[in-house]
């Protein structure tokens, strides 16, 4: 049964029942409206009518390993090289040419592709039991090592920014795709009943390229596309009351709209109004569940440190732990976009101020995560939308261009096996050549963790059912714990 | 979070007619909606007197077989109110109900809709509803997302509607209007439909693969507007389901690739007016130098030997400043092969005659620095050449939003070919070129966060080692954009033996700070050349149309040629000084115009090739353009221009073209379509509800023949073919559309999504609408139409990092352009206007024909807090005191009525009132800050009516957002 004729069936079951409500007695129809839609337990009247809330907990094909994903994307793209991917023989090359048939045909963004090598700026040691490679730039993230699944041998298709987030986060180049948090949520529904389902926070020094888009719900429904968060004043727009309304003239303006929406559906008899006055009484618990939610000021002194998250201060780590707080009240999505890796010059410089800004606060949600239990079933997921040149890029011997054909990300938590590394590029980290994961693989085993068979989540647009993986994806089985 | 899902369409599809054989036999082609539309009969009924229109009896006729009955006719309000936001878009005001109420005329209802036709907010509606198929944005989408101007296009889109333009020649317009006999301004703006498509400019990208999505784009955006089909499978594959192959895609798409992507000045109709009135005069004036000097065709012949050499004459005595030309035979030139050796940010496409314009990527400053070898010995100087191009805005020469462009400086080095690292630097002796710019200071435009004193003037500022002055070509409106060159003096010959080594460096450093928005002021399209002339050699001061002119045989000359020959020459002629003067100023009155994104065919047409999974690196065959052949053939011969495809589109021939536009158009009044998949008319789509009404429609769209009424003033308008105005007619003319939309129980168990019509269509309005009633309902409304896209309040901090990728400038407007309709708001793609996203406009990442419609919290925060909602409610609390009667009963009632409509029930009115008296008594009790309510500002309200206090005004502004925020008041019943 698809999706929708799902929804379909439950719809006809329960307008009787509704019907039945409303048509006893107008004045007790009008009660149990309230009952069944104004309620303090949403999910319970949601699991019941999927159809009036197309963000009802679902079940998906398979019993999950992850119930949420926290996305932290790397926008603009780290080096590989100088962070997870220690190649001694690009070292060696400094400032050799790269073999000729290595980049015959390659197609770069900036540089001619006949530019120098560039050795690794930075030391790297094994870490923890796994004895994980990694930089160290990344001190934080080598005590939580044992916990994630480092993937060294990702490969992408596009190598400019707009198109490269793009398809990271839609599995398409071109716009107008849903997002794999859109898809994901337009498969799972929300276990939250008074926040999104879907929430975005952006940090670092630019926005993404392409905006919205990433994280757009292309032609799902609207209620599943991302919605942006703020770490400071208003979390959700418009959430605050206009200048001079209390909060009791803000519940009598709800009670008198609610009441004067209840006369109107018993003239009109529309299920839209009654959905609207749900969306209502939910935006007035919005409310005060998104500033308490924002209010990390109620976290203890020791685990603001954990994360270096102050108060009132928009950062990544406030990010991070807001994200842990999202998860913690059932958002099924998180994703942090973080723009800052974008290092054609500057490199030196720009990944030890990035990873100074992100390291800390990465560490700390994974074991934030683990030590409340959540790691088990919320998946983390790191990375950029490409990698870079192992080729040098500018006079300044001091930084590279983007490269799609081998890149790292990693994994953590929702049944992904902890403490290993995945895949080896070849020995100037220029291509993924062991167990190489593309990004459709990714998807697919993200969606794998989540319960689905990522060919079969689908939703028929323009006469074609599409799905996030559109045509290819590999379930990714050596990473699964 | 709410939604109720549009489901059911499999439920009451019915067979289309010919479907009615078995279908497993028949072959794809074969497919009902690829079979030319033929006018079905009216079918009979049994209740003969409730149809009004032809439409009425297929809905009747559907309903008596389901055994079903119409509802009854809406009341009155609700119709007046159904009908203002269904062809206007905008809610009745409190006097148009009223007289309508009053109007005791049978066919008042007849009446309304032929105002409502005839309003400029009708093209407003209809047009945003076309600007959602077009992908309509103000700025290029992707990482930069600039800001572009396409606001003309917006604007032709509700003129043509306005002027019921008719939907084959709409469609013609906006595939091809260039190519149409004496294309109009408007005609060639109607082809930015096809230029909507998004533009990445992001560093280091190849132009050429984002020409190609663009492409790809506008085949998808044509596939869902106009044809109804999901052509761009095709792209990589051919159609899984319907029976159009990769070749028909990419034959098709031979249509559209042969353009380039221009971005001309364009004018308003009163400054095309004045350009006229301008021309005028300097014609006058040129005809009066004629007329009173015999023999000027002789000194002008005369002129022409000299400067082209026939008749050798010394260099003029007069200073280089001077426009008077000196006679000089042209040295020899000879044009440089570059290569370009710099980082590869900006991208450079190579034109056959040597040339190479600028794409992509527009760092604000930056050097270009380009080698070439070249076998001439004796190199005494190199000509710096700058063209026009169709692909730069403006059509160039430059890449600045002006088409402009500034050169900061040239510097050159020669080595031997055998010795190339061994570089000396060429000195550089002197600068000439065909326009000497005053010197000015740099636009604001190109501000660059410093306090250098940068300026543009004469040529010599590209070699006075000074990187605050640059070479500038601006001459000013209606002159800057045309060929410019500028020649570097040697101070001495350079020769290598075996050949030099030149390596050239263009230094462009006069753009701004900011290389994410259009802050550059590179050269666009340039060439460079040497020569070995000895002696000095300056630019040639002809501009290069005169030369081209003058090349041309007198008497096989152009009238154009001559009028050019001739403007330049009186410029040359010294008794002439007041004349010229004279035009000189008119010149200068020139307006500077706007821009728009259009198209303009190429010359020289590129080949097509299909390409290997879509993947524009891989072309396999080459294609002609051509068209699938399960649909209409083309006319034999026909040439392969956008015409013949745009023709081709809107041919009556064609199966889809009016079925899916009519569908399209009843999907607005009713929430869903004949065919509920208004992109997808293929062999996938779910059957049609009503199969032959929809036939009956395209045809009566295509062939008008009814009329309300057999002969009045009021049908006769109705004749025009594929007039859209007399399809609205039809609908809301109809007993289908007027009947009530009260839901019963029954009617909600047996058709949850009203597919059969058994009563009228409730659902809530578009994005636009909800704002723009409840500015009308607050008295706010700018109801101007057109002009330049406005920026409403919105919260900064979208527009900076790390919100927007980079800044953008976005300003919020003031009052009134704040209050303009929603259509107006500015729409950027990466950061959506809020209030707009929220309430489910499309952000034209790609062509939409059917807006999601949601109904979420996010909606409620909206509607209840968002600053111009606010605003709305003050100011409504304000009319209401104003204008609303004495008693509290009479002012609930108006606003009431303001924003509803209709008149409140006695249930509803208590309900207001205890709402109204709860606020007065904390007010009262010191509860409430009565002006902050009221004004949102600490300050007393400023222009209460006399009697008035600010406790009522602020108890009514919470009257006043209830009533804004009720599901009724952005809900079309």
């Amino acid at each position: 049964m698809t999706h929708l004729e799902h929804c379909w069936t439950a719809y006809r079951r329960d307008l009787t029942r509704r019907w039945f409500l409303r048509d006893c007695s107008v004045g007790l129809g009008a009660i149990a409206l309230r009952q069944l839609l104004g309620g303090t337990s949403a999910a319970a009247v949601a699991a019941d009518a999927p159809h009036l809330n197309p963000l009802a907990a679902r079940t998906p094909h398979h019993e999950p390993k992850a119930k949420r994903v926290i996305f932290l994307f790397m926008a603009g793209a780290p080096s590989h090289l100088d962070l997870f991917d220690y190649k001694p023989e690009l070292a060696k090359r400094d400032g050799q040419l790269p073999p000729s048939d290595l980049v015959k045909d390659y197609r770069a963004a900036f540089i001619n592709p006949n530019s120098k090598f560039l050795g690794p700026k930075f030391k790297f040691a094994k870490q923890g039991q796994s004895g994980a490679e990694i930089s160290e730039l990344l001190p934080h993230l080598a005590t939580v090592v044992d916990d994630i699944a480092i993937v060294r041998s990702m490969a992408t298709d596009a190598f400019n920014h707009a198109p490269g987030q793009i398809f990271m986060n839609t599995g398409a180049q071109q716009f107008g795709r849903p997002s794999i948090g859109s898809w994901i949520t337009y498969g799972l529904g929300s276990d939250a009943s008074d926040l999104p389902a879907f929430v975005v926070f952006s940090t670092g020094s630019k926005g993404t390229s392409g905006g919205a888009s990433n994280w757009g719900c292309g032609f799902l429904p609207s209620v599943y596309q991302g919605v942006p968060f703020r770490t400071t004043g208003d979390p959700v727009l418009y959430l605050s009351n206009p200048a001079g309304v209390d909060r009791e003239m803000q519940r009598d303006t709800f009670d008198s709209i609610r009441r004067l929406n209840e006369m109107r559906f018993q003239v009109m008899g529309d299920p839209e109004t009654a959905a609207r006055i749900n969306s209502f009484e939910m935006a007035y618990r919005m409310q005060s569940s998104a500033p308490e939610l924002m209010d990390i000021g109620r976290e203890p002194q020791s685990i603001l440190d954990l994360y270096g998250a102050e108060p009132g201060k928009a950062s990544y780590a406030s990010s991070c732990l807001l994200a842990r707080r999202l998860v913690e009240r059932g958002v099924r999505f998180v994703q942090i976009f973080h723009e800052a890796w974008d290092h054609h010059g500057g490199l030196t410089s720009g990944l030890k101020e990035q990873c100074a800004l992100t390291d800390k606060a990465t560490a700390a949600l994974i074991r934030d995560l683990k030590s409340r239990g959540l790691l088990e079933d919320t998946l983390v997921v790191w990375g950029g939308e490409f990698g870079r040149t192992p080729m040098v890029q500018g006079g300044g011997n001091d930084g590279r261009d983007h490269h799609p054909n081998a890149f790292t990300m990693w994994l953590a938590g929702g049944g992904i096996k902890p403490g290993m590394t995945l895949g080896e590029t070849d020995e100037f980290g220029f291509h993924a050549v062991t167990d190489r994961v593309h990004v459709h693989d990714l998807h697919a085993t993200i969606l794998h963790l989540l319960g689905f068979d990522h060919t079969k989540l689908t939703y028929r647009f323009q006469g074609r059912d599409f799905r996030l993986t559109d045509v290819s994806g590999e379930l990714v089985t050596k990473l699964l714990a | 979070v709410i939604v109720l899902l549009i489901l059911g369409a499999a439920l009451v599809g019915e067979s289309h007619p010919s479907m009615a054989q078995s279908s497993a036999a028949r072959s794809r082609s074969d497919h009902w909606s690829f079979r030319s539309v033929q006018r079905p009969q009216l079918p009979r009924v049994q209740n003969e007197n409730w149809p009004r229109t032809p439409i009425d009896r297929f809905i009747l006729a559907r309903l008596e077989k389901e055994r079903l009955a119409p509802a009854g006719v809406a009341d009155r309000v609700t119709l007046i109110r159904r009908l203002y936001l269904d062809l206007i878009g905008l809610p009745p005001s409190l006097q148009e109900v009223d007289e309508f109420l009053q109007d005791k005329d049978p066919r008042a209802i007849e009446h309304l809709i032929e105002r409502l036709l005839a309003s400029p907010h009708y093209g407003e509606r209809w047009g945003r509803h076309w600007l959602d198929a077009a992908r309509y944005a103000d700025s290029d989408g992707f990482e930069k997302d600039k800001s572009r101007n396409v606001w003309f296009y917006r604007d032709y889109v509700i003129k043509a509607h306005n002027d019921d333009l008719p939907y084959d020649r709409f469609i013609i317009e906006q595939l091809a209007g260039d190519l149409v006999p004496s294309a109009t301004q408007d005609q060639l703006v109607a082809t930015g439909f096809l230029r909507n498509s998004m533009l990445n400019e992001e560093g280091g990208i190849d132009p050429e693969q984002f020409r190609m999505e663009a492409m790809f784009d506008r085949m998808d955006a044509i596939g869902k507007s106009i044809l109804g089909l999901t052509i761009q499978c095709a792209q990589c594959h051919s159609h899984k389901y319907d029976p159009l192959t990769q070749e028909d895609y990419y034959r098709m798409f031979a249509f559209l690739n042969n353009d380039h992507e221009s971005q001309p000045v364009v004018y308003t109709a009163g400054e095309q007016a004045q350009i006229a009135a301008l021309s005028r005069q300097i014609a006058d004036i040129e005809a009066d130098l004629k007329s009173r000097t015999p023999g000027w065709q002789a000194r002008m012949a005369q002129w022409e030997q000299q400067v082209t050499g026939a008749l050798k004459q010394p260099p003029a005595a007069e200073s280089s400043s001077s426009p008077s030309p000196v006679g000089q035979s042209q040295p020899e030139w000879r044009v440089l092969a570059l290569e370009h050796v710099g980082e590869n940010a900006q991208r450079y496409l190579p034109r056959p005659d040597g040339s190479l314009v600028a794409q992509g990527y527009a760092p604000t400053k930056m050097t270009a620095t380009w080698r070439s070898i070249t076998d001439i010995q004796g190199i005494s100087a190199l000509r710096l050449e700058l063209f026009t191009d169709p692909n730069l805005p403006c059509n160039g020469p430059g890449r600045s939003f002006k088409g402009t462009c500034a050169l900061t400086e040239i510097s050159i080095e020669a080595a031997s070919v055998g010795k190339p690292d061994q570089k000396s630097k060429v000195e550089i002796d002197g600068a000439s070129a065909d326009f000497e710019q005053p010197e000015m200071p740099l636009e604001s435009n190109f501000f660059d966060k410093t306090n250098n004193k940068r300026v543009t003037g004469p040529v010599k500022f590209a070699i006075d080692s000074n990187d605050n002055t640059a070479w500038g070509i601006d001459a000013g409106p209606g002159r800057r954009n045309q060929d410019r060159k500028a020649v570097f003096q040697f101070k001495a010959p350079v020769s290598h033996e075996g050949g030099t080594v030149l390596t050239i460096h263009l230094k462009q450093n006069h753009g701004g700070w900011n290389s994410d928005d259009h802050m550059n002021n590179n050269l666009g399209r340039f060439r460079l050349s040497v020569t070995n002339e000895a002696g000095p050699v300056i630019a040639d001061p002809l501009p290069r149309q005169v030369r081209d002119a003058i090349a041309i045989q007198p008497d096989q000359r152009a009238p154009a040629h001559a009028a050019a020959i001739f403007s330049y020459w009186r410029t040359t002629v010294p008794e002439w000084k007041e004349a010229n003067a004279q035009i000189e100023s008119l010149q200068g009155q020139w307006p500077a115009g706007s821009t728009a994104l259009t198209l303009t065919a190429r010359e020289n047409a590129r080949d097509t090739h299909m390409l290997n999974r879509g993947d524009w690196l891989k072309p396999t065959a080459s294609v002609a353009a051509g068209v699938p052949s399960f649909l209409h053939p083309l006319p034999e011969n026909a040439a392969p221009t956008r015409l013949t495809f745009a023709k081709w589109l809107v041919d009556p021939a064609s199966p889809t073209t009016a079925r899916v536009f009519v569908n399209r158009v009843w999907q607005t009044y009713f929430g869903i379509g004949l065919v509920s998949s208004p992109e997808d008319f293929g062999t996938q789509c779910d059957p049609p509800s009503h199969p032959e009404l929809l036939d009956w429609l395209a045809a009566e769209f295509m062939n008008p023949t009814f009329r309300l009424h057999a002969t009045d003033e009021l049908s006769r308008v109705d004749s025009v073919p594929w007039s859209m105005k007399h399809l609205h007619r039809l609908i809301v003319n109809s007993a289908t559309y007027q009947q009530s939309s009260q839901i019963s129980a029954a009617s909600l168990e047996r058709d949850p999504t009203n597919r059969l019509l058994a009563r009228g269509a409730r659902f809530r309005v578009e994005g636009e609408i909800v704002r723009d009633i409840a500015l009308a309902a607050s008295g706010l409304l700018n109801r101007q139409v057109g002009g330049r896209s406005v920026m409403p309040p919105a919260p900064a901090y979208l527009f900076q990092p790390p919100a927007s990728y980079a800044p953008f400038p976005w300003v919020d407007d003031t009052a009134p352009e704040k209050y303009r309709r929603g259509l107006y708001t500015f729409r950027r793609r990466s950061t959506p206007y809020p209030m707009l996203q929220t309430f489910d406009a499309p952000n034209a990442d790609f062509s939409c024909v059917r807006r999601q419609r949601s109904n979420s919290p996010l909606q409620a925060l909206t509607s209840l807090n968002e600053p111009i909602f606010v605003e709305c409610a003050q100011s409504l609390a304000l009319n209401v005191l104003r204008h609303g009667g004495a008693t509290d009963v009479d002012r609930i009632c108006y606003a009431f009525r303001r924003v509803l409509a209709r008149t409140p029930s006695r249930v509803e009115i208590n309900e207001l009132s205890g709402l109204l008296e709860k606020q007065r008594r904390r007010i009262a009790d010191g509860w409430i800050n009565a002006a902050e309510v009221a004004t949102g500002k600490n300050n007393p309200p400023q222009d209460l009516p006399a009697g008035s206090t600010p406790a009522q005004l602020a108890a009514y502004t919470v009257v006043s957002r209830v009533l804004l925020n009720l599901d009724e008041a952005i809900t079309k019943e």
